[in-house]
């Protein structure tokens, strides 16, 4: 018999939590997009769980389709990054503070 | 006497996905060479296409290397080495007193949250789909996962290959260099 699915969805939280603590707290872009892609791999990771648990494949078809949307993200994610590097050479946002109040 | 309730070999593969994959998000979060932060993502990608072959995700596992490992990586190292490595990031200095308590905080108690959530009531449980395709009865991965994609989520399909259009047009519009008619180049 497989391991419980709980084991799974722990392993996905913690995951996640690592993440969020990486975005929150790291201030290079390019970094912050890895801990986006952590996050986003953690909720797959549920996202599979509850497909195993639930003998539903919709669960599956659902990271498909965010796979797909991460891709979509860092493509546009990048470029914004390639364009604010040429423009201030740096990647740290704490320098892009023009709009600040 | 719990653990040997399951099988063996299914433990073992939990505990080598975990494993892969924690000790790679923790590097990323922790390496200040980004190179390095990209390689133990890779660690990380492939913890959790391991984690999706125990759980008969045999094609999403596929797709995590390819796409996720082949490319999106790819990408984040490209983009390293065409900007230079930035070293410049203090990982010590913190503009916004007390950031990284504060992150590490809301962290623990959203996380800890969701396990006592967990482990308190019965969300894991639920109604085992009787329309949809069955995934216990041995039927390929790839079958049903494309039977599923290309008919119950057909419209999201389409809309994500617009999406994916818009995607690469808008990062070549974004990345492109602005060239004036006077530079002859």
């Amino acid at each position: 018999m497989n391991v419980p699915a709980a084991w799974y969805l722990v392993l996905a939280a913690v995951l996640f939590g690592i993440g969020a603590y990486g975005l929150l707290t790291r201030r290079s872009a390019l970094i912050m997009f890895m801990c986006l892609e952590l996050m986003l791999n953690a909720v797959n990771l549920t996202f599979v769980t509850f497909s195993r648990t639930l003998s539903d494949i919709g669960g599956q078809a659902s990271v498909f389709f965010v796979m797909v949307v991460a891709a979509a993200e860092v493509t546009v994610g990048l470029g914004i990054v390639v364009a604010i590097f040429r423009r201030r050479s740096t990647t740290s946002v704490d320098e892009l503070s023009e709009m600040k109040g | 006497m719990l653990a040997l309730s399951y099988a063996l070999p299914s433990i073992i593969v939990f505990v080598a996905s975990a494993a892969l994959i924690l000790t790679g998000a923790v590097g990323v979060i922790t390496l200040k060479n980004p190179v390095h932060a990209a390689l133990s993502l890779i660690m990380t990608l492939f913890g959790v296409a391991v984690a999706f072959i125990a759980q008969q995700a045999d094609f999403l596992a596929a797709v995590q290397i390819i796409v996720y490992a082949g490319a999106i990586v790819v990408l984040f190292l490209f983009v390293i080495m065409f900007l230079g490595v930035d070293r410049r990031e203090g990982v010590e200095v913190q503009p916004l007193v007390g950031q990284k308590t504060l992150a590490l905080f809301g962290v623990v108690v959203t996380i800890s949250g969701v396990v006592f959530m967990m482990a308190r009531s019965h969300w894991v449980t639920g109604i085992p789909s009787l329309s949809g395709s069955k995934l216990a009865n041995g039927a390929h991965n790839v079958n049903q996962l494309g039977t599923s994609v290309f008919t119950t989520y057909l419209f999201a399909f389409e809309a994500t290959a617009a999406l994916l259009i818009i995607a690469v047009v808008g990062a070549v519009l974004l990345a492109r260099r602005e060239r004036s008619t006077g530079e002859a180049q």
